[in-house]
């Protein structure tokens, strides 16, 4: 825009309705950041549109330096930072509006689009689900109409004719999105590194420690954990165990990995049966495992394998994430057991737990051989009034103690924690391994929640390797065979999906859930990986290719608008047939040099020709005559003579 | 060659654009603005909208964050498609020459341009400008089969004929990223008067009756019958009342006008150089009408009879304004 446009000023209706654009940019992030900072904006706003309304003054640099110092300390005290996601968001929603406070002129409101550009944008770090992309096409529309309003110097153009416009430029748009979206080249990320609360709305997955209490945190929410297709049949929900960390080490309260895991010897998988193929899409978990049906032979997605066959990714996840992965329900793990793992895996805390201890070793002499001393103490936990439960009392110093003989109630950390103790207690190497159990499915896909977070053992029997046990199920068959939500007491709190009744919302729940699944598993997870290995079906695997297509795309897509547009700019038909057939007068005698002025009259141009061309005096005559008549006095009838007459002069 | 080095891309741009002028003829009009003189580049808003799409196309990557890349996507489309809704603003509109009025010397002609939009589709935000990217003020739209008028100020410098120079049609409708813009060159002309200046009426005597001219006042002429009226004489004249009573125009006469015909004459304003006589001609031509006078011109090689009105007045303005003093007789 040229200099005196650039401080043209602009009407306040622009100003306003750029407010209102502004407003429904910002609505979002209300959620995201304090409360403070949404009335601020608010205020700043109201304001804005105050003196919009009624020519208030603007304030001065002081009053804006002020408010611009303030809002920055402000956002510095209440996260201690102004790194960061939600901070930064902030700050940009903040410095937004004092930037209201500076809006004058054309340039000022110019700024103001872009900057709303931007802010739309931001959104996606917090929420990138379905509904998001109608607020981003809406969005989309009022920004352009705003700049198409504050493109017309001349005044605000009708609200009707810039959205209209700018629908019409965003719906030509959006074929070039899918496009560029598609063929642009992608590249793993991140460039410079993450903010640590990136993703900040996302449910921290797994943690790598248990101590009974935890867990308890991760059953509460509904939020999806991954995602999973099988190429063949569902295996049986008895089987459906998703492998995550696997924990070593017991302090008598909180079991962790471990230092010792660090050192242990890689697992050998033998006597495998058949694999099962699947593919997973992983939410943000802010962890870095990756969740393996039992058992993986290899760790997907290029991670590595940690003691005891838990996957984990390089680096935690902080982006959806699709990988494939083969499973096999059938196998021996760890065939043989050195004589350092057999330590590390029957290790546990001196001075804590002596009842359990004692009870363990008695068990073990009177059961006979592993196995039988394995039931017996499943046939406990069946036995005696063990409750399944999200919300189990505060256990004492020696926790299995106290849950073994005095509360009897707890969740599967509880069941899995005083499972293994006991088998370490008699001698038996043992370990509990986290992750989810179950999960719903529908259609292609199958579904884990957060709630299907599960913790069992895995007890290595010499003959047999590393075999699972679930002490869960011994007490509650429900949570493994049904899920969560049937597992508890009907009086306790569960999220919302983790108890599966209500047919018809539940159909609806699960349809919507399809649809998010497949934004999930074609949209938001289409990435570099995903990307090679689409197009490479297409024969464009590599980037050069990739460039190629895209050009090509893009070029016919806009050859499209252009053509269009040039469609839509044609001269109108000239509905006025006399004055075509006029018009054919001078087309016949422009190679004498007789062309017809534009402002020439008929009869001015008659007279011309004639005066140069005596000859033709009477077919000119003629056609004046048939023309003046056709065109000042006639209807379309009279054009007969007229046509006769342009095409009887020979010139 | 610093030049290049310096500022390549506004050297580039200096050399296209001279290129692109030589090619510009003037032209009658009106002139259909063509795809091939047509031309387009991104505005400063321009680039820093691709900057700021650069940015978020960044942030996407780091963040591997889908709907942020989708979101450039779009935007990135829009400007692509931008580019030719801007292109379409322009392509087709016919330019056609306008009327100018005549100014006198020193004053701001201005250029009538009339935008023809030939198409269904109404166009935005058209301006006129003389140097690409400073439009001049005033922007015009053309409706769907309609017209829109742009005025071209041209500084009138000397009297004379005023030609309106080359000049730039240009939009940046609907979001401002892109610049287009044509260049012509119409066939349009108006005249410059002498700037009027020099002492008011009297006129030095012409013919020995000038210092009569001086009690020639209008308001205190009598009445001295009335005429037939011709063409050019000023509304004020018209005898409306005797008109409205025979049914046919005629003008007042008035005795004073009858008695002081005056005639300026170029060769009796001795002592003056050319340009200032000419000046002082044209005020009291000015003079003279305004007091409602017959009056004369005579110019060398030229005189112009005693008469009065408005069309007199313009023939007066006009010969003074294109008066070329034949060699021998040049005073200066």
């Amino acid at each position: 825009m040229t200099e005196a446009a650039s401080r043209q000023v602009v009407s306040r209706h622009t100003t306003l309705r750029l407010l209102a654009v502004l407003t429904v940019v910002l609505a979002p992030h209300v959620s995201h950041v304090p409360l403070w900072a949404t009335a601020l904006v608010v205020a700043v706003g109201l304001w804005r549109a105050g003196a919009a309304a009624r020519g208030w003054q603007l304030p001065g640099l002081a009053v804006r330096g002020g408010l611009a110092a303030a809002a920055t300390g402000g956002v510095y005290l209440s996260f201690g930072t102004l790194n960061g996601q939600t901070p930064g968001v902030t700050l940009l929603a903040l410095m937004g509006a004092l930037k209201l406070t500076e809006m004058r002129g054309h340039r000022d409101h110019m700024v103001m689009i872009m900057l709303a550009y931007f802010l739309l944008v931001t959104h996606f770090l917090f929420n990138q689900e379905v509904p998001m992309i109608a607020f981003l096409l809406l969005c989309a529309v009022l920004i352009t109409a705003m700049l198409t309003e504050i493109n017309h110097p001349q005044g605000p153009l009708p609200a009707r004719q810039t959205l209209r416009s700018a629908g019409v430029m965003v719906a030509q748009a959006i074929p070039l999105m899918i496009v560029l979206f598609i063929l642009f080249p992608r590249i793993p990320g991140p460039l410079w590194g993450l903010p640590s609360d990136s993703g900040a709305n996302a449910v921290t997955g797994l943690s790598d420690s248990m101590s009974p209490g935890d867990i308890t945190n991760l059953s509460q929410s509904d939020a999806v954990a991954f995602r999973a297709r099988f190429d063949g049949p569902l295996p049986p929900p008895n089987q459906r165990y998703w492998r995550g960390p696997v924990l070593w080490d017991f302090d008598g309260r909180t079991w962790t990995r471990g230092e010792a895991a660090n050192y242990l010897p890689p697992a050998r998988l033998t006597d495998i049966g058949d694999p099962v193929d699947y593919e997973v899409i992983l939410e943000v978990s802010r962890k870095p495992w990756l969740l393996a049906l039992d058992v993986p032979t290899q760790a997907p997605a290029n991670g590595v394998f940690s003691a005891g066959l838990s996957a984990r990714a390089r680096r935690p996840i902080y982006e959806r994430k699709l990988y494939r992965s083969t499973a096999y329900t059938q196998y021996t793990l760890d065939a043989e057991l050195s004589q350092f793992t057999r330590n590390v895996a029957t290790r546990l805390p001196s001075n804590r737990n002596p009842d359990s201890i004692t009870l363990a070793r008695q068990w073990r002499d009177s059961a006979g051989s592993d196995t039988a001393f394995i039931d017996r103490v499943l046939q406990y936990f069946r036995a005696q009034p063990f409750v399944y439960t999200l919300q189990p009392p505060a256990l004492g110093r020696h926790t299995v103690d106290d849950f073994l003989f005095n509360t009897r109630r707890g969740f599967c950390g509880h069941y899995s924690s005083a499972f293994v103790t006991l088998m370490r207690a008699a001698g038996l190497p043992a370990r509990v391994v986290t992750g989810y159990q179950g999960g719903e499915s529908n259609g292609d896909y199958f579904t884990v929640r957060q709630s299907d977070a599960h913790a069992w053992a895995e007890v290595w029997l010499n003959g047999r390797g590393w075999v699972r046990v679930d002490p869960t199920a011994a007490v509650s068959p429900e949570r493994v065979e049904l899920g969560l939500g049937a597992a508890l007491p009907a009086g306790e709190p569960v999220p919302g999906l983790a108890r599966r009744t209500g047919a018809m919302l539940e159909n609806l729940q699960l349809r919507w859930e399809l649809v998010n699944a497949a934004w999930n598993r074609w949209v938001l997870a289409y990435g570099p990986e995903m990307q090679r290995e689409i197009l490479s079906r297409f024969g464009l695997g590599d980037w050069r290719s990739m460039i190629f297509a895209l050009v090509a795309a893009v070029t016919v897509l806009l050859g499209v608008v252009g053509v269009w547009a040039l469609w839509q700019t044609r001269p109108a038909r000239n509905n006025d047939q006399a004055l075509r057939l006029w018009n054919q007068v001078s087309n016949k005698l422009r190679k004498h040099g007789l062309e017809r002025a534009a402002d020439e009259g008929p009869r001015d141009y008659t007279d011309r020709v004639v005066a140069q061309r005596p000859d033709l005096t009477e077919p000119m005559q003629r056609i004046l005559r048939a023309y003046l008549q056709a065109r000042y006095f006639g209807t379309a009838q009279d054009l007969a003579p007229l046509r006769d007459a342009v095409a009887d002069l020979k010139t | 060659m610093l030049r290049w080095l310096l500022h390549p891309l506004n050297t580039a741009n200096r050399k296209i654009e001279s290129w692109v002028l030589r090619r510009v003829k003037r032209q009658p009009g009106p002139v259909a603005v063509s795809r091939r003189r047509l031309y387009i580049l991104p505005t400063r808003q321009g680039i820093v909208f691709a900057v700021m799409l650069l940015a978020m196309l960044l942030g996407a990557m780091n963040y591997s964050n889908s709907m942020a890349f989708a979101l450039t996507f779009l935007l990135g489309g829009l400007g692509l498609v931008c580019m030719h809704h801007t292109h379409g603003n322009l392509v087709n509109l016919e330019v056609a020459a306008g009327r100018a009025q005549p100014v006198f010397a020193g004053e701001t002609a201005l250029f009538d341009v009339h935008l023809h939009n030939p198409s269904k589709r109404p166009r935005f935000a058209l301006a006129g400008s003389f140097e690409r990217g400073v439009a001049l003020p005033g922007y015009a739209d053309a409706p769907a089969l309609d017209t829109g008028r742009l005025q071209l100020p041209v500084k009138a410098q000397r009297r004379g004929w005023v030609r309106a120079p080359r000049f730039a049609v240009s939009t940046e409708f609907p979001l401002g990223l892109f610049h287009a813009w044509t260049w012509l060159e119409l066939d349009m002309q108006t005249i410059a008067y002498p700037k009027p200046e020099g002492t008011h009426l009297p006129p030095p005597p012409a013919d020995g009756d000038g210092s009569t001219a001086s009690t020639a006042r209008a308001g205190d002429e009598e009445f001295a019958g009335v005429r037939e009226y011709a063409h050019g004489d000023p509304p004020s004249a018209v005898h409306w009342k005797a008109a409205a009573r025979t049914g046919e125009l005629v003008v007042k006469q008035f005795s004073a006008a009858q008695r002081d015909d005056l005639t300026f004459d170029f060769d009796a304003l001795t002592g003056l150089a050319l340009e200032a006589r000419l000046s002082q001609l044209c005020l009291w031509v000015l003079d003279a009408h305004t007091s409602g006078a017959n009056y004369g011109l005579r110019l060398p090689g030229q005189t112009l009879p005693t008469q009065s009105g408005e069309a007199h007045r313009d023939a007066c303005l006009q010969a003074l304004a294109l008066y070329q003093p034949q060699n021998d007789s040049a005073h200066d």
